[in-house]
């Protein structure tokens, strides 16, 4: 009878050689002095404590044998001929081991039983055996039913009869949104610094931070809250994952994707699109990507995306190195309903009801170089660079999905480069446009400004009154009409601001004012508009001036010495600068208020990251928020009353602190003074019986020195008269 | 404040000292010279020539007539204060880095650095009012610390010797038979190498300057620590205020790691702070590279800051400074 080879666990008597190698000789170990830490983990706790691996896949070691069930039952003369026929069948798909088919034979009637065993060189093989043999008709009678040998006892465990599943209670999951619920209205951020990771509430009224979540090695990499703010995604070598509810951050969900390295979030957060790139077996191959969209309450994969680096680059035109990260752009709104896709000559939009292309193709668009989604509207904003040596004009256009109409296209000519920018509330689309002067050495920029939501979308074009100015940013004022841009050569450019209302209302773009030498190359809107910082980070050092556009006036200047980074928080209250480990030194973060007040430092070695927790859309109809801004007194009221209380309590806790610590110290100091007294005479004896010490030497003394300056003589004349 | 600034030193400035009147004070450096300057104005008065190497401490006799410095050059002097004339040379087999002298100044506590297979050692020696009595011999050798010692300092009734160094521990022996008596704990202490240590006037508690950017008050019988003042920056320098409830850090960024040009990126700063609240008051700017040395004037109406510049910074309070209300 032919056996299966059958691959053992490591014999037991093997460990002995083993710990011969190790050159240890156990006779001379006395293995009861060998005292081990108490408890199962001896003490050490494990860093993933809770990665609870999924209960381990039991190798048997079969997983490459299939059973091939429905075979005829042939007497000993056919044998031979059904087994040519089943190794024919078995053998186009893989290659059988040598003595790798078995079929039994029964012992008493010496026919075959109707089944054999095939073993192959791989378990893939096997699997592929099963997938495509199984239900292959050999006959009308002979259907072939191919199962994995594995598989068997999976099968044999199946309970004969249904038992209905049990109906877990429902337990009410955590409120995810309770931060939300804070009485003080306060906002949260994470910060990284070292291997920690920590949660704090922003405590403006207390000028300090309140600790919220702690946690060492938290992640691999970096955090991102989600879009809205309702998870911490943490990055890992085996996947991502998600922590939120209450104050203790449990974990949610985990996505796997190994040597996952970034992460994006859908702006409704309802899908998480992880990314990670594989260096090829052949080097001279390109990079390996991989992506996969998850569904962030389930934790499934939605869809996977398998290429080399060069398919998912953007631009399309090749050349370009690298991918550009995020890879799938969502188009705007809380419904998540489309992400696309930059690729060559097209851009692929997909839905995400079905995570398949929209209508099945790609948007055909020749040379496509850079594309945008309206910030809240399923509208797609196109460049497409200058074509056929020059005789096709550079354009931008517009398209309206799912139906693929151009909503508009603008035509334009000597382009070397295009940047779009969206205001916040897809109101409007500023195409920031390089042109070749008419030399071609140098370039010179101008705007295309559409308004998007009236009729035709008119387009207007914007020049700066110095053509030659160079532009170093440009900002929209989020939910507003107005942007502000930085321009000019030198370190201290001007800076602009214009709206796309005009005074008379005739639908233009005016300027509102330029302020002249301003050491910044950074603008930072408040999130709810009209406040802006101007800063000069990196080259200038962290200067900051914080300007209300409303009045045209700067309210504070300030500074943040090496600041790299600014964020305001979510409702634009505070803004934090940080200077993260780009600098070797001054790591640590600052907090100001919206009006350039600093609130509190914390300085923090190896800083690397600062992140507001997001607050999704405010539920309030904007007529009901325009309400309150009316009746702001009123509602401030009980606040302002709030904020008393709290400093009063401030600086009674602060008297009453320091009271405290002058009184601990005279205490100390008295003891101090009497054992030093007792000791007196003995220092004398030290000195040669000099007695001064040194406190009696510096005793203050109070001398008043008398000086005569000068004596004059007069004669005083008394009138007599008044006596009487 | 205008500070005067006094320059007589070619290389970073080590330590500053002043005499018990504080009209007197005495400076050291890494170029081989120490060098006497007039406290109140901060006129060159002279100097003292003959050590051969980077002179790291200094210290000063009650009667302001004999000084004694340390040097890289493996010896320690004693010299005659007026006259700068050498007295007497201790020598080692490596480099002498802290002195100090006991109260009465019939003792002087000494620490050699690490050097060859040598380990580092703390020194106690006599000094003899009459020099023909004068031995080199040590009265009690202490090793067994990993590491340079940075800084030894008398305790009370000179029964202890309090030392600190680049092991971050701060210990305190008996002088007389060497013993370990006290050592800061792991949790409480400084975490990184202890770069310098200073006695309040009175002798009650000192203060030490760790490059883990905290400066950390000690009670200097019980080793308890009473206060911890965090910086930004490495300390290389403290000094107690002996008139006000100050205390003033120095310190900065070690040359090597500042990038920018900008001199605000190393933070030259000898920063104050409250002693008893641990809250900063303000800070003195100036020096272009780390401060390395602070000294008060006893009066406690002026202050010495030496930097790695070459400069020693000599800074009289202006009349506000005595006024803060904290």
């Amino acid at each position: 009878m032919e056996t299966i080879e059958m691959p053992l666990p490591v014999p037991v008597h093997r460990l002995g050689n083993d710990i011969q190698q190790l050159n240890i000789d156990f006779s001379n170990v006395d293995l009861d002095s060998i005292q081990l830490p108490p408890g199962e983990d001896f003490g050490i706790k494990s860093e993933d404590e809770e990665e609870e691996e999924d209960s381990l896949e039991f190798e048997t070691g079969f997983g490459n044998i299939v059973v091939v069930d429905n075979l005829p039952v042939v007497p000993p003369e056919k044998f031979e001929k059904l087994e040519g026929v089943v190794r024919k069948i078995f053998g186009q798909i893989g290659t059988i081991r040598e003595r790798g088919l078995w079929m039994p034979i029964h012992p008493e009637t010496q026919k075959t039983q109707g089944y054999c065993f095939i073993e192959y060189n791989t378990p893939q093989e096997a699997q592929t055996a099963k997938d495509q043999t199984n239900g292959y008709k050999l006959d009308k009678s002979h259907v072939f039913a191919v199962n994995m040998f594995d598989d068997f006892d999976k099968y044999m465990k199946v309970p004969n009869e249904w038992i209905p599943p049990e109906t877990k209670a429902y337990t009410p999951g955590e409120n995810l949104q309770q931060w939300l619920t804070d009485e003080k209205g306060r906002d949260q951020y994470v910060i990284r610094s070292n291997t920690d990771t920590e949660v704090y509430w922003n405590d403006p009224r207390q000028l300090k931070p309140e600790l919220v979540y702690r946690r060492g090695y938290w992640t691999e990499s970096f955090v991102q809250w989600s879009s809205l703010g309702t998870y911490l995604a943490t990055v890992h070598r085996q996947g991502a994952a998600i922590w939120g509810g209450g104050t203790t951050f449990n974990r949610l969900m985990r996505f796997a994707h190994p040597q996952v390295k970034l992460i994006d979030f859908s702006p409704g957060e309802n899908f998480l699109v992880t990314y990670s790139s594989h260096e090829p077996s052949n080097p001279r191959d390109t990079q390996r990507v991989t992506l996969n969209i998850f569904e962030v309450r389930t934790g499934k994969v939605l869809r996977e995306f398998k290429g080399s680096a060069d398919d998912f680059a953007t631009g399309g035109t090749g050349g370009v190195a690298g991918v550009s990260w995020p890879v799938f752009r969502w188009a705007g709104g809380r419904d998540d309903k489309y992400f696309a896709r930059i690729g060559k000559n097209a851009i692929s939009v997909y839905e995400t009801d079905t995570m398949t292309l929209l209508d099945k193709k790609s948007l055909k668009v020749d040379n496509v170089m850079d594309f945008s989604w309206s910030p809240t509207d399923p509208i797609l904003a196109l460049f497409v660079p200058e074509g056929g040596g020059g005789n096709q004009p550079a354009k931008v256009s517009l398209v309206q999905i799912p139906g693929r109409e151009e909503l508009r296209q603008k035509n334009l000519f000597s382009v070397s480069d295009c940047k779009m920018y969206w205001q916040s509330n897809g109101d409007y689309l500023a195409v920031k446009v390089d042109r070749y002067t008419k030399t071609k050495k140098s370039t010179y920029t101008g705007f295309e400004l559409f308004r998007i939501k009236e009729r035709d979308i008119p387009i207007e074009v914007l020049e700066l009154e110095n053509k030659n100015d160079k532009i170093i940013a440009f900002a929209w004022e989020p939910k507003g009409h107005r942007f502000a841009i930085i321009h000019g050569d030198g370190p201290r450019p001007d800076v602009s601001f214009y709206s796309m209302r005009s005074p008379n209302n005739v639908g233009r773009v005016s300027k509102l004012a330029t302020i002249k030498g301003k050491q910044a190359n950074s603008l930072y809107w408040s999130p709810i508009g009209r406040f802006i910082i101007l800063a000069g980070l990196k080259a200038l050092n962290g200067q900051l001036e914080f300007f209300n556009v409303d009045e045209l006036e700067t309210m504070a200047t300030g500074e943040h010495f090496m600041a790299t980074d600014i964020e305001w928080d979510p409702t634009g209250r505070y803004a934090a600068t940080s200077v993260t480990v780009v600098h070797e030194m001054e790591n640590g973060f600052n907090i100001w208020s919206f009006n350039g007040k600093l609130l509190y430092r914390i300085p923090r070695d190896h800083f690397y990251q600062l992140l507001w927790r997001p607050r999704p859309p405010s539920l309030l109809s904007p007529e009901k928020e325009e309400e309150i801004s009316k009746n702001l007194r009123k509602y401030s009221k009980k606040y302002e009353a709030e904020d008393q209380d709290v400093s009063l309590l401030l600086s009674e806790q602060d008297r009453e602190k320091r009271k405290r610590l002058q009184e601990d110290w005279q205490g100390w100091v008295n003891e101090w003074k009497r054992l030093h007294e007792e000791e007196k005479l003995f220092r004398q004896d030290l000195r040669d019986g000099e007695p001064s010490d040194e406190e009696e030497e510096y005793e203050a003394e109070e001398v008043e020195v008398e000086e005569l300056i000068d004596v004059t003589e007069e004669i005083a004349s008394f009138g007599f008269e008044q006596l009487d | 404040m205008r500070p005067i600034l006094m320059k007589g030193h070619e290389r970073p400035l080590t330590f500053l000292k002043y005499n018990r009147d504080g009209d007197l004070l005495f400076s050291c450096a890494k170029d081989h010279t120490p060098t006497v300057w007039y406290g109140h104005n901060g006129e060159r008065l002279g100097t003292y020539r003959g050590h051969n190497g980077a002179v790291w401490c200094c210290d000063v006799s009650r009667d302001s007539t004999r000084l004694i410095t340390s040097s890289a050059d493996q010896t320690v002097k004693l010299w005659n204060v007026e006259t700068g004339t050498q007295l007497f040379s201790f020598n080692f087999e490596s480099p002498a880095r802290a002195v100090d002298l006991a109260e009465g100044d019939k003792l002087v506590v000494i620490t050699t650095d690490p050097f060859m297979e040598l380990p580092s050692a703390i020194h106690i020696k006599r000094i003899e009012k009459d020099l023909s009595k004068q031995s080199a011999d040590s009265i009690l050798t202490i090793t067994g610390i990993k590491g340079r010692i940075n800084r030894a300092v008398w305790g009370p009734l000179n029964r202890t010797i309090i030392s600190g160094g680049e092991d971050a521990v701060v210990r305190i022996w008996d002088s007389e038979t060497g013993k370990l008596l006290r050592e800061s704990e792991k949790e409480t202490g400084h975490q990184k190498p202890i770069t310098s240590l200073f006695k309040s006037a009175d002798g009650s508690h000192f203060l030490t300057g760790s490059l883990d950017k905290s400066a950390k008050l000690w009670d200097i019988r019980t080793l308890t620590l009473i206060k911890t003042y965090v910086t930004e920056r490495p300390v290389n320098a403290v000094a107690i205020s002996p008139l006000l409830d100050h205390v003033v850090i120095g310190g900065g960024q070690e040359a090597s790691h500042v990038t920018t040009t900008d001199r605000r990126a190393g933070k030259f700063e000898a920063k104050f702070f409250h002693k008893i609240l641990e809250e900063e008051i303000g800070g003195v700017k100036g020096h272009f590279g780390p401060i390395n040395a602070l000294a008060f004037n006893p009066d406690g109406r002026s202050f010495a800051s030496g930097g790695e510049d070459g400069y020693v910074r000599l800074h009289h309070f202006d009349s506000e400074y005595f006024h803060i209300k904290m």
